[in-house]
């Protein structure tokens, strides 16, 4: 192939660090989607200004509150590597951590919104055939909103392939373990002579994200039939 | 006491202020115009919404009371609701929607059972189809059996011909006659259609601006001249309860008998003795005094004026009473005079047309 080692390693850190962030922030988005799309509770604007933060801080901002969190100085970062031997900053975790956080946003909104779409009509019918609120959230409202909830966590993991910011100032860039691809470009630009390399980089992102979005509406297209109406 | 609803609903633009009580299996039609409250009651009955005051007790459990703080939620009350627009769930097959209900409830949706429903509603060749392949009259069917399998203890339909043709009408009709006569299960129907309520209802409850009206067995409420302005208007008409007497099949005709005559009626396909519903409307029943030597009309069933009530046009309904029947005759205010008509006045009623319905197989207004 035309890509070196480095480059490889660079794409495969990219998609595991997307997929592990993508998987790791999807329970809470849901869970975050519901409160915001069917909850009423005090502090629910708090929750969803506090969901969106991401959306309109700058990511190097988020990388940097991460780090001041989760520093192995910090408390609840020296907390977690003295109790559970887990650190963090500049490993690859960290990275998925960074991601799953500046792309939860993405996730929310998407999966909220097919929520808030699903037919009330049906989910009441559920309940007159003997489906309690658990039951009917399970197997009515769920597997209505999944062509969103596929829609987001598709969105999300184009987005965390291209974070940069909070990546770079919250893990670092060390390569193997926290150079995902965008970073790897950025390391070629300013390496003198990496212009070669940064322009493979730069036509392999390309690539991917055409290849993402064909399988996204592929399999978007996928769970529309399977639970379309 | 199979269902007793008292309640009161605060819903613009009026309040709904509702009581009445269904004892025994049946269909009781809620009937009353658009915008009556008919909805909301039964959306209330299966609890779907919590009236502001009353109590609600299907088969015996008070499943709502506003004085004890009882709501049961809909999901426990056991009350089966085919909606006016099916609400199928899309992403499941045929099979897959009524199973649904079977699966939450113990002792419901064994195998048996859900074999005799497929057949009850002729949906074999439906359940491996997606809903949104189905028409509008295969949707309803699969919902009435989603909500049968589900072993409700009530079956609340809420209008559910109104979004379909006539031609579906037609073809759905009959299976709910199936359904009222092989099931055990007591059915609250909402209707605004007269012709829904003659074929189905046995009692009626009829409803207008929140407030119940009237109750009473379907063929005394329709042969009611108070109610008229309720159950009127261009279709009013009585239901005669008789059974087959024989078939004359060379002239394609069907002899019914009733306490107080008999009716000719194109050829039914029952066994003579079977039981069957004709409706005859006020508009196809002619007044004479004595019987008319050459009439092309079949039936001429003697009769006495039991009641008279003067519409707002030309016209003047008048009850007759023949044997323990009650018919309508509609005529006109000059005949009326001219015939110098009175309670109590002998009079043969002059019939141009019955519908009959029996068992849902068969619907028909021929003039005979």
């Amino acid at each position: 192939m035309l890509l070196s080692d480095a480059e490889w390693q660079a794409l495969i850190l990219s998609l595991q660090i997307s997929l592990v962030a993508v998987s790791l922030a999807l329970p809470f988005a849901i869970l975050v989607a519901v409160a915001l799309a069917r909850g009423t509770f005090p502090g629910k604007a708090l929750l969803d200004g506090l969901v969106h933060l991401p959306l309109v801080l700058p990511p190097v901002v988020m990388g940097y509150l991460l780090l001041l969190t989760f520093g192995t100085r910090a408390p609840l970062g020296a907390w977690l590597f003295e109790t559970f031997g887990i650190r963090l900053v500049f490993s690859w975790t960290g990275a998925a951590l960074a991601a799953a956080i500046v792309t939860f946003p993405f996730q929310v909104r998407a999966i909220r919104l097919a929520l808030e779409a699903v037919d009330p009509g049906l989910v009441a019918a559920a309940a007159t055939l003997g489906a309690g609120p658990v039951d009917r959230f399970l197997t009515i409202t769920l597997p209505l909103a999944l062509p969103g909830i596929v829609a987001g966590a598709i969105t999300a993991f184009a987005a965390s392939l291209g974070e940069f910011g909070a990546i770079i100032t919250f893990v670092s860039n060390i390569p193997g373990e926290t150079r995902t691809l965008p970073l790897a470009i950025y390391t070629a630009i300013q390496t003198p002579g990496g212009e070669a390399a940064a322009a493979r980089l730069v036509a392999l992102s390309i690539g991917l994200a055409l290849l993402g979005l064909t399988l996204s509406e592929i399999a978007a297209r996928r769970v529309r039939a399977l639970v379309g109406p | 006491m199979t269902l007793a609803v008292d309640v009161g609903i605060r819903r613009s633009p009026f309040h709904l202020n509702a009581r009445f009580a269904v004892d025994e299996p049946g269909v009781t039609a809620l009937f009353g115009p658009s915008g009556a409250g008919k909805s909301t009651l039964v959306q209330a009955i299966a609890g779907l919404i919590r009236p502001e005051r009353g109590r609600i007790v299907i088969d015996q459990e008070v499943v709502f009371d506003a004085a004890e703080r009882i709501a049961v939620p809909a999901w426990r009350r056991r009350a089966g609701y085919v909606f006016q627009d099916g609400r199928l769930f899309p992403h499941l097959t045929v099979e897959g929607n009524l199973r649904f209900g079977a699966r939450r409830h113990r002792g419901a949706g064994a195998e048996p059972a859900f074999r005799a429903m497929v057949e009850l509603l002729g949906l074999d060749g439906l359940l491996a189809r997606r809903p949104r392949s189905l028409s509008g009259g295969e949707k309803q069917r699969v919902a009435l059996g989603r909500a049968l399998l589900a072993n409700p203890r009530i079956l609340l339909l809420d209008e559910p011909l109104s979004a379909l043709d006539e031609g579906r009408k037609g073809e759905i009709l009959p299976f709910l006659a199936r359904i009222r006569d092989d099931t055990q299960v007591p059915i609250v129907y909402v209707t605004h259609s007269l012709d829904e309520l003659t074929r189905l209802a046995d009692t009626l409850v009829i409803l207008d601006r929140g407030e119940v009206v009237a109750t009473a067995p379907v063929a005394e409420a329709l042969a009611d001249l108070e109610l008229l302005p309720y159950t009127g208007a261009y279709d009013a008409g009585a239901i005669v309860t008789a059974e087959i007497d024989s078939h004359d099949r060379a002239d394609q005709l069907s002899l019914l008998a009733f306490d107080g005559g008999r009716l000719w009626v194109p050829l039914l396909d029952q066994a003579p003795g079977a039981p069957v519903r004709a409706r005859v409307r006020a508009r196809d029943v002619v007044v004479a005094l004595s019987e008319p030597a050459d009439s092309s009309a079949n039936n001429l069933v003697p009769a006495t004026v039991s009641g008279w009530r003067e519409g707002a046009g030309a016209h003047v309904d008048l009850q007759l009473r023949a044997g323990s029947a009650t018919l309508l005759a509609r005529i006109t205010r000059r005949s009326f005079r001219r015939l110098g008509l009175a309670s109590g006045t002998p009079v043969v009623a002059v019939i141009k047309a019955v519908s009959v319905e029996s068992g849902g197989t068969r619907a028909t207004a021929e003039p005979v």
